[in-house]
């Protein structure tokens, strides 16, 4: 190490650490804290989740580009090395049965093994395996006409382009576009969380006499023309979404659902503060602020973690290790011209030597990178070079693991919550 | 435990007054320009706008005219490229609370990037006055009279209050000289309406009260330390607040780290530059930051590490002297300084000492962790540390800014803004069981008194109370 501390120091002690406060992190830890152990989660900045539409894919697509309808009858296809391989059927379903405990009644899709299809705010459908209850109304498989509203002043949705893409995808219904002016009128560059947080307070419209929700749905009335359902995009509420749904839905008299949006994500948001609830109840303990970047080992074993903090390095020790540090856009694994790292541990990350067999010339082609990351055994214990566990006490979890393109293959949160799950189950046991 | 018989070792500054600290004043300020044209570009192309540093800005969330740390960062940064752009008055609305380094997922140094920014729009407010100190401080008096003329008219309102804001530390000096008289006076309801409406400062506020004994004065008094170690030194980082308006803090600091065996000295020091950076005074800031560091610095090389009690002065030392000032030792002092509980956690067996302790002083507490404990890690320390020991019932009040962040809530214009952050946190105040208020930072502890009633306590009180005997 760089820097070392002065000796005779106490280090803080844990059971399991736990590296990543994302999907893969927060769900190691939720199931490493289930086995009794005392565990913490290093996370070096809040957690991305609100970046992250808040739908939770399995397996959208196969690696050939087919879509999927039952992730679990195409899992059975995928190739030795996939993350889905490597942990198998049974750690899925148990990972996504610890899903939907820690969400509760906020998700819905668990009564099936089907995909479900949810339109996007590009207008295309997303074959996803759960969904906030708040996009229930609006799945694509649902036959019944739809009005979607767009606002002036939030350009990342444009309602009647995001009719037509749907059209064009060939959904089962008619769909309409309409953009109205909403109640409020904020700066120019007001994202969806200013839209929410004056439903939540249900602040005082513009004009007229009423409030922000009423004034709202007067805009969409008017507009209705018959339509048996009106989706928004997924700002309706950050602290109140269930309460300003249903007061639209009760007003308009017909169902009412979000379109997930990019970020700052909304259904994100809600997700996250849902998943440290969970993590808070169950005791897990968590330090941010600080990114981990190296470690001590002994005998095979990682002994000891640090994080970095303005050049001093603060240790934590643990009897178990779960690297959940994320991919190439996470920094869970780095790259440069000389070559593909993992950058806290060192893990071997197999990649060819040279870099212009990285990647093919067209932007959606099947790149070689997007499968980058560290291989695991079926323990999900980093491999090296020689394909033995790199620690005894070191497993990976989430898009850090290669093998699988989550992008093309729509498998990133389902990757995350199972491998998540395998990898913390495990470390949980065994400390 | 042993008290010295002599200094046998010179302590450089220890026992140093306010007086001979302006021996650094005089230095000339050189190379301010640094600061502001430091480039910051990589940090303006890291940034990707996902918002995530609007989304977690608590400014903006109650001020619908308030652009947000995107805009105030890498946005202006690459619109005051060009040359017919100044840099925008919004960025005075900043509270500096820097909950946005904490958010991005690009590593943008946005509160480096606000901090300059603020920097560079403050000394366009007053260049006369800033020509005149610079002249003044190189010993150049008849330049500085020729910039005189130009100075009132330059001078706003605003400008002068956030000055006085900024340099507390001075304006305490002076007033804990007749600690009674001066807490009478700022109590004065007079005295509150005019600061009120002539300067600026609001009247809600109770003028934190003075101590009738300084902690440098006690520590005078009680003839510095009572326990040397050649292993386990700390050179203790009190900061004004501590120093003048809560000496049982920084006492605290002495007695529990001396019943861990540590030998504790106080160097010469002032103001950590907090207030400054918040308002943008970045020269009052450097001329401080370099009295620190050197005197800081000094304590190192004899291989002590600098402890603070208060996360801001922490943050301080430890993140922004780096990021806007390039004094020799700065990096030196970054490195080595901690919180005063993170380094007892890192060196003690803290939980089995607190474990089994049952009778405490303190035992139901309702904690608020300062945004500044934030990016250093340390957020969730004291809750932890004390809800594993027997003799504690402790609960996180919500992840919410107080609202005062410092200066920020004294100024007449940003009260209700302040109050209005910090409903969340007086709401969950109310709402959890204990009745003693925990922090480690002085401004939150103040707005937490304010908008509950409740008595605050610093965890190295409540360590105090439960270690010490």
């Amino acid at each position: 190490m760089g820097t070392t501390l002065q000796e005779g120091r106490v280090a803080i002690s844990d059971d399991v650490l736990v590296i990543g406060g994302g999907l893969a992190g927060m769900t190691s830890a939720l199931a490493a804290a289930e086995q009794g152990a005392r565990v913490r989660l290093l996370s070096y900045k809040k957690s991305t989740l609100r970046n992250a539409s808040g739908l939770i894919d399995l397996l959208g697509y196969t690696p050939n580009g087919d879509l999927v309808s039952d992730p679990f009858d195409a899992i059975a296809t995928l190739p030795e090395g996939h993350p889905y391989e490597r942990v198998g059927t049974e750690a899925i379903r148990a990972g996504f049965d610890l899903f939907d405990e820690a969400v509760g009644e906020t998700y819905l899709g668990h009564h099936t093994d089907r995909n479900a299809l949810v339109p996007t705010y590009g207008g295309t459908v997303k074959p996803t395996a759960r969904y906030p209850v708040t996009t229930a109304a609006g799945l694509a498989s649902d036959p019944r006409d739809t009005l979607l509203i767009g606002f002036e002043a939030l350009s990342a949705f444009d309602a009647p382009l995001v009719a037509d893409h749907l059209r064009a995808a060939g959904v089962p219904f008619d769909v309409r576009g309409v953009t109205v002016e909403f109640p409020k009128r904020f700066r120019a560059d007001a994202t969806a969380m200013r839209f929410a947080r004056a439903l939540d307070r249900d602040e005082p419209a513009d004009e007229g006499p009423s409030n922000t929700r009423a004034a709202l749905v007067e805009s969409v009335k008017a507009h209705l023309d018959g339509a048996e359902r009106v989706g928004f995009p997924a700002l309706l509420g950050d602290d109140y979404p269930e309460e300003i749904r249903g007061t639209i839905e009760t007003a308009l008299g017909v169902d009412v659902f979000e379109v997930p949006m990019g970020p700052p994500s909304l259904p994100g948001l809600r997700l996250e503060d849902r998943l440290d609830g969970a993590l808070d109840e169950r005791g897990v303990r968590l330090t941010t602020g600080n990114p981990a970047v190296g470690f001590d080992a002994d005998g095979g074993r990682v002994t000891t973690v640090y994080t970095d903090r303005n050049g001093r390095h603060v240790p934590f020790e643990a009897e178990q290790v779960v690297l959940a540090s994320g991919g190439l856009v996470g920094k869970g694994v780095k790259s440069n011209r000389e070559g593909v790292s993992e950058p806290i541990f060192d893990c071997h990350v197999p990649h060819p030597e040279n870099r212009y067999e990285w990647f093919y010339d067209d932007a959606f082609d099947d790149h070689p990178f997007a499968r980058f990351g560290v291989h695991v055994d079926r323990d999900l214990r980093p491999l090296d070079e020689g394909d033995e566990p790199e620690f005894e006490n070191l497993r990976a979890a989430g898009s850090v693991l290669g093998g699988y393109d989550l992008a093309a293959e729509k498998s990133g949160s389902g990757v995350s919550i199972s491998t998540g799950y395998a990898a913390g189950r495990a470390a949980g046991e065994s400390a | 435990m042993s008290k010295p018989e002599s200094e046998s070792e010179p302590t450089p500054d220890e026992y140093g007054t306010a007086q001979s600290e302006s021996e650094f004043e005089s230095d000339p300020v050189e190379a301010f320009d640094d600061a502001i044209d430091m480039d910051l570009r990589s940090g303006a192309d890291d940034c990707y706008k996902c918002s995530t540093c609007d989304t977690s800005c608590p400014v903006a969330e109650v001020d619908d005219e308030f652009p947000g740390p995107k805009f105030q960062g890498p946005e202006q940064w690459r619109l005051k490229r060009g040359d017919d752009h100044d840099i925008d008055p919004s960025i005075t609305d900043c509270s500096n609370c820097m909950r946005c380094d904490n958010a991005c997922p690009s590593s943008v140094p946005l509160s480096q990037m606000h901090n300059t920014a603020r920097g560079e729009y403050v000394e366009g407010l007053a260049p006369s006055l800033w020509n005149a100190e610079d002249a003044i401080a190189d010993g150049e008096y008849r330049e500085a009279l020729s910039y005189l003329g130009d100075i009132p008219a330059e001078l706003s309102i605003e400008f002068v209050r956030n000055r006085v804001l900024s340099n507390y530390g001075t304006m305490a000096g002076l007033g804990s000289k007749f600690p009674r008289l001066t807490n009478f006076v700022m109590s004065n309801r007079i005295t509150k309406e005019v600061n009120d409406r002539l300067l600026g400062i609001t009247g809600e506020r109770d003028f934190p009260e003075f101590a009738d004994q300084t902690f440098r004065e006690w520590w005078r008094e009680r003839g510095g330390p009572k326990v040397e170690s050649a292993d386990k030194r700390v050179a203790y980082f009190h900061g004004d607040y501590s120093n003048y308006n809560t000496p049982e803090v920084a006492k605290a600091m002495v007695r529990v780290y001396e019943r861990f065996g540590y030998e504790i000295r106080v160097p010469t020091q002032r103001c950590s530059g907090t207030p400054m950076f918040a308002n943008g005074m970045l020269r009052d800031a450097r001329r401080a930051a370099e009295v620190n560091v050197t005197n800081l610095g000094d304590f190192i090389d004899r291989g002590y590490d600098v402890i603070a009690s208060c996360t801001s002065c922490s943050m301080a030392l430890r993140q922004e002297y780096p990021e806007l000032f390039d004094f020799e030792e700065t990096e030196k002092v970054s490195v080595h300084t901690y919180e005063a509980l993170e380094y007892l956690r890192i060196h003690e067996d803290l939980e089995g000492e607190l474990r089994d302790v049952k009778d405490v002083e303190f035992p139901d507490l309702a904690y608020h962790a300062p945004c500044h404990a934030r990016n250093q890690g340390i957020s969730t320390q004291a809750v932890e540390l004390l809800s594993e020991a027997e003799g504690f019932e402790i609960e996180d009040v919500g992840d919410s800014c107080s609202g005062i962040s410092g200066t920020y809530g004294w100024k007449t214009e940003k009260y209700d803004k302040s109050m209005q952050i910090g409903e969340d946190m007086f709401e969950h105040m109310r709402d959890a069981e204990g009745d003693t208020g925990l922090t480690e930072c002085p401004t939150c502890a103040m707005q937490m008194g304010h908008g509950t009633g409740y008595e605050i306590r610093h965890p190295l009180e409540v360590l105090e109370a439960a270690l010490v005997n």
